[in-house]
């Protein structure tokens, strides 16, 4: 793994900026402070992309994506597998930044800022927007010091206490974990341990989460506690979520973007008419199962 | 199905039962012949150092207490040879295990594939040189080069041929960890970059302690490796055992040392093949067996204890 780019720009973090300040990141000078985060939704763009193209060496990912992502509302990605979507989530991040092969073209705007700018600090900008991996992650310490460990890395000056307490709260695990917080994350059933990822990633208070079918590995169960505090979560944050499940982008989601093979962004509109009455032929298709 | 296909599959040819007991034979005989070697050669080193404590010149006691160690004088103290081991291995384990370790890292998480496929090799290449040539390097550049730092070496000196055997358990420790680190989980990475970690805070603070358990046991087995080398020491820090002296700690860096293995090398190659001073190689290499046998027996222990960490 040779992540030229990150290592770099590594160092500006630990040295730099960050370090002084770890809470008010500079990553987006211009970015609008939200104050409160119980604002209501405003449907503000929050994520934008233009004309953007992800490759792979030569085989190309995704194809001219255009996308306005609204704030604090829950944006699922649906499509056939391999179109793309995860491509796109971890653009997002840039978390695609750990992949050699990948390369970019275009814009994404993350508020108004470019995140692919020269300035731009990846690390800074993984601070902004969290992710949640499709398989359940947690590191292999204490339920409480998987849930620091964001405040831990980004020297956040916080009564991590509290913020762990809320979190877990936040990810509906609380009640379950409690009198165990120094027990093995690892100990956890699965759909706990995905709750326990989604609760470190909301303990840094990121602005966007990013979740690659989080609750594929899970039973329906666990999956409708996810999805619950899925609805819970928009309140506060801008959630992106990919899904190969119709019904829980339907479930879910406020805005619906299908990608087709090809890795193009075929249609993209509120999910009620996403579902009921899309634009294109070949999303009607898709989503009643004729195709895909 | 047929009653010929039933015939097929349920008729055993003779043969071929005859061949199959043939290979178990084959393979049990290989498997009990170096587990039978093993026996006898620490049977037979635990009878010879029996015979050694029950010579009426030999005091048991005094051979685990005895501070000094010289045959002409039928004075068997092991602690001067312990002690030399162990300033041997305290040294080398200084050097080997930090820059050991940093190397695994750096071939672990920051290397470049092409990077990493001329440095692995070339670790490799080290581990493979014979340990003689390292001795002789000691001894001819490592010394001299020390000394312009103004260390006051001896000819033959601790520091130098400590220093040689932990250039040469670098390899040892870098490649097993390197391995370890390796095979934790990608997913763990992802997480930790996900959270806001930088590459070095990804590495020390994830992957490393998910490795631990490897990572240990590499320097356990690299200890063991310093415990035993022989012909470093032997080559390079001079033929005569002293007790390590606590009133002036630097100075044993500078003199000449003999730890266990160098004098058994030299009790062995003297002409006399019988008596006390002889048999006394078997008790040292008796204590020399079990000191590394308790740090493999660790090693295991540890191992297995934190095997399946990140799972
Ligand atoms: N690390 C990679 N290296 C090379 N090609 C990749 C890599 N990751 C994805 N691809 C390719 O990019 C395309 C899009 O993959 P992506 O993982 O984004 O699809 P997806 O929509 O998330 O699929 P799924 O629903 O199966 O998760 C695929 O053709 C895939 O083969
Ligand atoms: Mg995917």
């Amino acid at each position: 793994m040779s992540q030229e780019r990150l290592t770099n720009q590594d160092e500006t973090v630990s040295s730099g900026e960050n370090s002084a300040d770890p809470t008010s990141e500079p990553l987006v000078d211009s970015a609008i402070e939200v104050p409160g985060k119980n604002a209501t939704s405003t449907g503000r763009t929050i994520l934008r992309a233009q004309s953007f193209d992800v490759y792979y060496d030569d085989v190309q990912a995704l194809q001219d994506v255009n996308i306005e992502i609204p704030e604090k509302q829950v944006t699922a990605m649906i499509g056939p597998s391999g179109c793309g979507k995860s491509t796109f989530l971890r653009s997002i991040n840039r978390m695609n930044d750990l992949i050699d092969a990948a390369r970019i073209e275009g814009e994404l705007y993350f508020d108004s800022k470019d995140v692919y700018d020269e300035d731009v600090d990846p690390v800074a900008l993984r601070r902004k927007i969290g992710m949640v991996f499709q398989h359940p992650n947690p590191f292999p310490k204490s339920i409480f010091d998987n849930v620091a460990y964001g405040l831990r890395v980004q020297d956040m000056d916080v009564d991590e206490q509290q913020v762990v307490e809320e979190s877990l709260k936040k990810a509906a695990l609380w009640d379950e974990v409690k009198d165990q917080l120094d027990k093995s994350a690892l100990d956890l059933s699965g759909g706990q341990q995905q709750r326990l990822c989604i609760a470190r990633a909301i303990a840094v208070d990121p602005e966007v989460i990013l979740m690659d079918e989080p609750a594929s590995a899970l039973d329906p169960i666990a999956t409708s506690k996810i999805e619950d505090l899925i609805d819970d979560l928009a309140e506060d944050y801008t959630v992106v979520i990919v899904t190969h499940n119709m019904q829980q982008a339907a479930r879910i989601s406020d805005k619906t973007a299908v990608f087709l093979t090809g890795g193009e962004l075929v249609e993209f509109d509120d999910t009620e008419k996403i579902f009921e009455n899309p634009e294109h032929q070949r999303v009607e298709d898709y989503i009643t199962g004729k195709f895909g | 199905m047929s009653t010929e296909t039933a015939d097929e599959i349920t008729s055993r040819p003779s043969e071929r039962a005859t061949v199959e007991r043939m290979y178990r034979y084959v393979f049990f005989a290989c498997a009990s012949v170096s587990i039978a070697v093993t026996l006898g050669i620490v049977g037979l080193l635990g009878w010879n150092a029996v015979e050694f404590f029950t010579l009426p010149e030999v005091n048991p006691v005094g051979f685990f207490t005895g501070t000094e160690f010289l045959l002409s004088r039928d004075q068997f103290g092991v602690l001067p040879l312990l002690t030399g081991t162990l300033l041997v291995t305290i040294i080398s384990a200084m050097i080997a295990l930090p820059i050991g370790t940093a190397a695994a890292v750096y071939l672990s998480e920051y290397a470049s594939d092409r990077a990493r496929s001329v440095l692995k090799p070339a670790l490799e290449i080290l581990a493979g040189i014979p340990t003689v040539v390292y001795g002789i390097f000691a001894l001819v550049y490592v010394t001299p080069f020390l000394r312009t730092f103004g260390f006051p070496l001896n000819t033959f000196n601790v520091l130098s041929a400590s220093v040689m055997v932990g250039i040469m358990i670098i390899p040892m420790v870098s490649s097993l960890s390197e391995d370890a680190m390796s095979a934790v989980p990608d997913s763990l990475r992802q997480a930790a970059y996900g959270m806001g970690a930088t590459k070095f805070e990804v590495s020390t603070g994830v992957v490393i302690p998910a490795a631990i358990s490897g990572i240990f046991s590499s320097y356990i087995l690299a200890l063991s490796r310093a415990i035993g080398e022989t012909m470093i020491v032997a080559v390079a820090m001079g033929s005569r055992s002293r007790m390590f002296d606590f009133a002036n700690p630097l100075q044993n860096l500078w003199e000449g040392n003999q730890p266990m293995t160098a004098a058994m090398v030299q009790i062995n190659s003297a002409d006399n093949v019988s008596g006390p001073g002889f048999l006394s190689m078997f008790a040292i290499g008796m204590t020399l067996f079990v000191v590394t046998f308790l740090m493999n027996l660790a090693s295991n222990r540890i191992a297995a204890r934190y095997r399946e960490e990140y799972e």
